[in-house]
């Protein structure tokens, strides 16, 4: 952090902008929007797995009345290697790959009427044997899913479904184990999950006359559905106009596009704005979920605690098509520790699952169960608290991390001291209760990002941004434009505008938008600042040198000689015309410096040993935010994130059939937890500042689902002395494993 | 001399080099004599990635400067959740 300063608006908890329209549902989500003329799009989808596609006939559908256009992948350009796999995932080409891959879509005057054309449909099918499982995607002789492709930094040995494989190591790992008291060797799953957001995928596209194609939809990104689409359709980005709607939840999930490119080639054939909304049960088949995982995990340590080697095998799902976020989970999952000797190696594993997408914290969740399990299991063959082994191995300022650099200034050590110092780590458990901790890492990022800052005549400053406001950015935009300008944040009106009014700014993902995005809006209200100086200097007749800025009024340096009183942000607004035009800031960068994020959790579960079901009793996050710029949404992140993580370890999953069609796209099928599921999780800041950031800020919103999925599992171990090692813990399972009855 | 960490997955384009010292000034130069040293490693690296400066994470960062003291780690690009 550059400069250490009182702070008037940030660290306080104004009522967000948008939460009138919020709260009276005026406020407009992807769906909402309907246009003249406009038409409906429904996409047919594979009843398979895995399946040659050999004929699609659409005649009979584009046959019927109010039936005004069809399309399939042979409307796309295939030229672009970069978005072979986007676009054969948004429309399936040669196979589908997976139970409800896209096929083909229709648009017609009404949904209904669009749902039955898309029965006429006739597709020829050559079914193959469907790969449901790492395990059998790797084993010898499976049916491969793209035998042109080759492994990425693998040795070629013929067809794989492995896409990809990435290695860090550091020191000599196995000679190092002999220098260890204890060693553990275990291996971990966790199954595909689903991000759960509220509201299902959805957009309005026209395609005008000119070629021109304008796009309303919930998206986490703007830009990025803007160069998607065009790269999809093969067209220059300029051609596309993104409008992003409200969005209710996100979660990585909505970082890529599903539904725009195909509405936009409905409406370029029928000449009419079409809109498309994917069921629940689509969201589940067809988006993005996170996929499952295999770590084989090795750490020795010395009886004092000491970890001195690790060594860390692990394979990702990444559904139909690669990109698994194996490498993030590499990179993640001995980042909490201080140790020399490590191997890691991770493998992205293709199979007949939805293609995956990001998932808050991609891949350090599944990764961070293993180890964290794992460091519970070496306290307790250590007898030592499990804090204690924590701290003895903390990473901090100047640790190396896995992957090369060195920590800068993190929160480790004060998130495991805060954890030790809270109420919840010595407070008395019930009968069938017990305790369980873990900690959590992720990066965060930093990525483009641009701000406008227009000062209007009565002295308001309009934010214009291009991030979509997930959770709460927009009154942390106004908290950092009325700091610098010291204004009421009442008196900043922070926008989420289109691709065309705002600078170009990457997707509110990688937990960077209030780090990067307001890291723009500071420097751009501050050419405010240094501009309503210019204009006092011309009111007062004086040199600029001779103006100073502070707390919202332009005011005569001390010993300049001037006598005047301070003019505010308002009175100089008023007179902007006169003094030499409008005052407006602008400011964009490539953010550098993103603080990585560590977070250490407190969970106490009772666990009913007749059923196996777990309850969460208590749940205590504890997370290093570097500065908590408006510390509602902070705790918001980190209780969203906690509840989420929850639910992944006790109930969620993809059930899939033999078949690979699955079994649960529906929540009530689908467990996640809902508000009487939980106990109010006690969300505690801490505040180790970002030096990067001016006001030390680090991202929040990913680093929350990190540790429950481990510290769920260690306080059911607690109370069973069961270690679950395979996700999720859901009643049949633990109960099975309480009754003696095999391993889970 | 700035110092170059070289990834584990790309030291089998660097006579499996863990370190090496290179002139550089920016990231493309740092890049670029690597590339003169090991020639391949530039197209093994691909074009998405990120850098560490000075343990200071960049994205898409090619003409950031580089000082002669300076440690750089290339990393692969990282992707977010919300």
């Amino acid at each position: 952090m550059s400069e250490d300063r009182k702070f008037r608006w940030v660290g306080t908890r104004p009522i967000r902008h948008d939460g009138i329209d919020k709260v009276t549902g005026r406020a407009q989500f992807g769906a909402d929007l309907s246009l003249p003329g406009m038409i409906w799009g429904k996409l047919l989808r594979s009843p398979h797995a895995h399946a040659r596609i050999v004929s699609i006939d659409t005649s009979a559908a584009e046959a019927i009345d109010g039936v005004l256009a069809v399309v399939t992948a042979t409307d796309l350009p295939d030229d672009d290697p970069k978005v072979a796999d986007l676009a054969r995932n948004i429309l399936a080409r040669e196979k589908v790959l997976y139970h409800g891959h896209a096929i083909a879509a229709v648009a017609a005057t009404s949904a209904a009427l669009a749902e039955r054309a898309l029965d006429a449909i006739t597709v020829e099918y050559e079914v193959l044997k469907p790969v449901l499982s790492l395990e059998a995607a790797l084993a010898s002789g499976a049916p491969i899913l793209d035998e042109a492709r080759r492994p990425k930094d693998m040795e070629d040995t013929g067809p794989t479904n492995i896409a990809a494989r990435c290695e860090f190591s550091r020191g000599e790992p196995e000679s190092a184990f002999a220098q260890a008291d204890v060693v553990l060797e275990r291996s971990y799953e966790t199954q595909m999950v689903h991000q759960g957001y509220i509201e299902p995928h959805a957009c309005v596209v026209q395609t005008k006359e000119d070629g021109l194609i304008e796009i309303w939809c919930c998206t986490q990104g703007g830009f990025a559905v803007r160069s998607l689409t065009a790269s999809v359709l093969g067209i220059d980005t300029s051609r596309v106009k993104v409008t992003p709607s409200e969005i209710g939840g996100g979660f990585g999930g909505k970082t890529t596009v599903y539904l725009e490119p195909v509405a936009a080639l409905l409406s370029r054939k029928s000449g009419r704005p079409v809109k498309m909304v994917m069921t629940r049960e689509e969201v589940f088949r067809a988006s993005g979920p996170a996929g499952g995982a295999k770590i084989d995990l090795k750490v020795g340590a010395t009886r004092d605690g000491r970890i001195v080697a690790g060594t860390a095998r692990m394979w990702m799902e990444a559904g139909g098509f690669p990109g698994s976020p194996v490498q993030a989970g590499a990179m993640c999952i001995f980042s909490p520790y201080d140790f020399d000797h490590l191997f890691i190696e991770g493998f992205d594993v293709v199979l007949n699952k939805p293609k995956v997408a990001a998932y808050r914290a991609p891949g350090a969740p599944q990764v961070t169960f293993a180890i964290e399990s794992l460091m519970d299991e070496l306290a307790n063959e250590l007898e030592i608290d499990p804090i204690d082994l924590r701290l003895a191995n903390a990473a901090k300022e100047g640790t190396q991390l896995p992957y090369g650099p060195r920590f800068k200034a993190v929160g480790m050590i004060e998130t495991l001291e805060a954890a030790r110092a809270h109420p919840h780590y010595a407070a008395p458990l019930g009968k069938n209760q017990g305790r369980g901790m873990a900690v959590g890492f992720w990066f965060n990022n930093g990525m483009n990002s641009s701000a406008d800052v227009h000062l209007t005549e009565d002295g308001t400053a309009v934010v214009v941004t291009g991030n979509p406001d997930i959770g709460g950015s927009r009154a942390s935009m106004a908290i950092m434009c009325a700091e610098e300008l010291g204004i009421d944040v009442e008196k900043v009106r922070p926008v989420v505008a289109d691709t065309e009014t705002a600078g170009y700014t990457d997707v509110t993902g990688g937990s960077r938008v209030t780090f990067a995005t307001g890291w723009a809006v500071i420097e751009a209200s501050r050419k405010i600042a240094s501009e309503l100086c210019i204009r006092a200097a011309k009111i007062w007749d004086c040199d600029v040198e001779q103006v100073g800025f502070s707390e919202g009024h332009c005011l005569p340096v001390e010993g300049s000689g001037l006598d005047h009183a301070p003019l505010s942000v308002a009175d100089i607004a008023k007179q902007m015309a006169r003094t030499g035009g409008p005052i407006n800031g602008q400011a964009q960068l490539n953010a550098r410096g993103a603080g990585p994020a560590f977070a250490t959790h407190l969970c106490d579960v009772e666990v009913d040993p007749e059923t196996g079901k777990v309850d969460v009793v208590r749940y205590t996050a504890i997370q290093d935010v570097g500065r908590a710029i408006h510390p509602s949404y902070v705790e918001g992140q980190i209780q969203g994130g906690a509840a989420q993580g929850i639910g992944w370890a006790l109930n969620e999953e993809y059930v899939f059939d033999e078949a690979g069609r699955l079994e649960n796209p529906g929540f009530l099928d689908y467990r996640m937890p809902v508000a009487s599921d939980l106990p109010m999780i006690d969300a505690v800041i801490v505040e180790v500042p970002n030096p990067t950031h001016p006001y030390g800020v680090r991202g929040v919103g990913e680093t929350p689902i990190v540790p429950p999925l481990a510290a769920v599992a260690n306080a059911v171990m607690a109370a069973t002395g069961v270690r679950m090692q395979s996700l999720p813990i859901s009643p049949p399972r633990l109960l099975e494993r309480l009754l003696g009855a095999g391993d889970v | 001399m700035s110092t170059v960490a070289i990834p584990s997955s790309l030291r089998v384009h660097c006579e499996h080099h863990e370190f090496i010292e290179v002139e550089g000034g920016s990231v493309h130069a740092v890049l670029a004599a690597v590339d003169a040293r090991f020639p391949g490693f530039r197209a093994a690296l691909g074009d998405s990635f990120a850098v560490a400066i000075d343990g200071e994470v960049f994205q898409d960062a090619l003409y950031e400067p580089v000082a002669p003291e300076s440690e750089v780690h290339f990393l692969p690009a990282l992707a977010g959740g919300i």
